[in-house]
């Protein structure tokens, strides 16, 4: 017999809108969790600013706060976090056997309440907002 | 009960000539077995012109198919391309039936594996406008045309829509998939009786027809060759939750499943379960699975 084909990895990014409700809750929470643990290494960086003493820390603190950017990843930041939580709370009940019927309304729950909290909170996050 | 005494109704029997030669109208209050009846044959008549509408509705109706090309043994045929067919509709027909018409008609050098038409040689899965089916369990009704036909993705393509089932066959046998109990019941005939409870609990996982489906929609399978995938872990699930094996081969199961690329490496993204023609909950089968493991491997006593 003759040489066989190779396609490659056929279902790539360019497939997205075919994916189904599973894949884009495995998506997400790969993305999400590479985020949260991005936002860890920063995190440390800003408090160790209080290194340099309490002036510095809330100096750095104050700087950041008044940029709008800063504000607008706050609430991405929540966002994320929210859906790497239910989406948490969702897997553990899979790995569990509960509900695995309802895995994709599970997961469109959880974009639907990330959703609503993230745009709840908006006035808190962005109050006094310096551009 | 008085209702029950009253009901012998003898003036039905005579009636039954008369109201054959009556209009119908005129004899509406009829029995209710004459209703039912005259119910029946209108909502019959009903359906064949409906079917007959239908089918005038389809006379002259293509269906356009785009079907994967490779042929390793003919120098121009050597670079994937994509065919065009055009097929006249039929109603109830199937992408393996428009396949089957293409090539009879226009292209016999057309190559795919089928053979029972109905759902239970599992030898005709291909990737069906972005996911895994069964040609002969999907009806072209329920697609966008043009209906992309390609074959499964992540096997060797050998030619046109047949890739190489070896892989997939190699992990199958890798679970051991045969009873494989010894102490077997006294006497000659004697049988080896199984619980309703068990059998329904086994029911869906017994049903694999071994088509590669949801090993080619995994996408765990897909990056680590090793993987025993969802169809292999389903069947070693179908023996290791037989109550007829003793404990010790269940033990022996586990440990085949539990190993670096058994059920672990499953990140429940559910593609397996989404696209299995015979509906077998395998994320459910490969999460009970981890758990009897777990539970295995916590037995410190």
């Amino acid at each position: 017999m003759s040489q066989s084909y190779n396609r490659g990895l056929i279902e790539d990014f360019g497939r997205w809108k075919e994916f189904s409700a599973g894949m884009w809750a495995w998506i997400f929470h790969k993305f999400t969790g590479w985020v949260l643990i991005g936002y860890l290494f920063t995190h440390i960086a800003v408090l160790s600013s209080a290194l340099a003493g309490p002036e510095a820390y809330t100096e750095t603190l104050q700087g950041l706060e008044a940029l709008f950017v800063v504000r607008l990843l706050e609430v991405g930041l929540l966002a994320v976090a929210v859906f790497h939580i239910l989406n948490g709370i969702r897997l553990l009940m899979v790995d569990l056997g509960i509900g695995l019927d309802a895995q994709d309304k599970s997961f469109y729950l959880s974009l639907l309440i990330t959703g609503a909290i993230a745009v709840a909170s908006v006035p808190t996050f962005m109050t006094d907002v310096g551009f | 009960m008085s209702t029950q005494e009253q009901k012998p109704e003898p003036d039905t029997e005579p009636e039954e000539p008369e109201s054959q030669e009556a209009p119908v109208e005129q004899r509406a209050p009829a029995s209710p077995q004459q209703r039912r009846m005259q119910r029946k044959a209108s909502n019959l008549a009903e359906r064949e012109r409906q079917a007959a509408e239908d089918e005038a509705k389809l006379e002259g109706d293509t269906v356009h198919l785009k079907v994967f090309r490779f042929d390793p043994e003919v120098a121009n045929k050597q670079e994937p391309r994509f065919d065009d067919f055009h097929v006249p509709l039929e109603r109830g027909m199937t992408v393996l039936d428009a396949l089957i018409y293409a090539r009879d008609e226009y292209d016999s050098s057309l190559t795919f594996r089928h053979s029972c038409r109905q759902a239970i040689c599992g030898s005709d899965a291909f990737f069906v406008n972005g996911s895994q089916r069964l040609g002969c369990k999907t009806q072209l009704s329920e697609l966008d045309q043009p209906v992309r036909v390609e074959p499964l993705p992540h096997q060797e393509v050998v030619k046109d829509l047949v890739v190489d089932m070896e892989h997939f066959y190699d992990q199958m046998h890798s679970v051991e998939p045969y009873m494989q109990q010894e102490d077997l019941p006294e006497g000659d005939l004697a049988e080896m009786r199984q619980s309703r409870e068990n059998r329904e609990k086994i029911k869906m996982s017994t049903r694999c027809i071994w088509c590669g489906a949801c090993m080619s929609s995994c996408n765990i399978a897909a990056g680590d060759n090793q993987y025993l995938g969802p169809a292999a872990i389903n069947k070693a699930y179908r023996f290791a939750m037989d109550e007829r094996e003793d404990e010790e081969i269940k033990e022996h199961r586990l440990r085949i499943i539990e190993q670096e690329h058994g059920v672990w490496r499953c990140q429940t993204q559910f593609s397996c379960t989404e696209v299995c023609p015979k509906d077998i909950p395998l994320t459910e089968h490969i999460q009970e699975l981890k758990r009897e493991a777990v539970k295995k491997n916590l037995k410190f006593w």
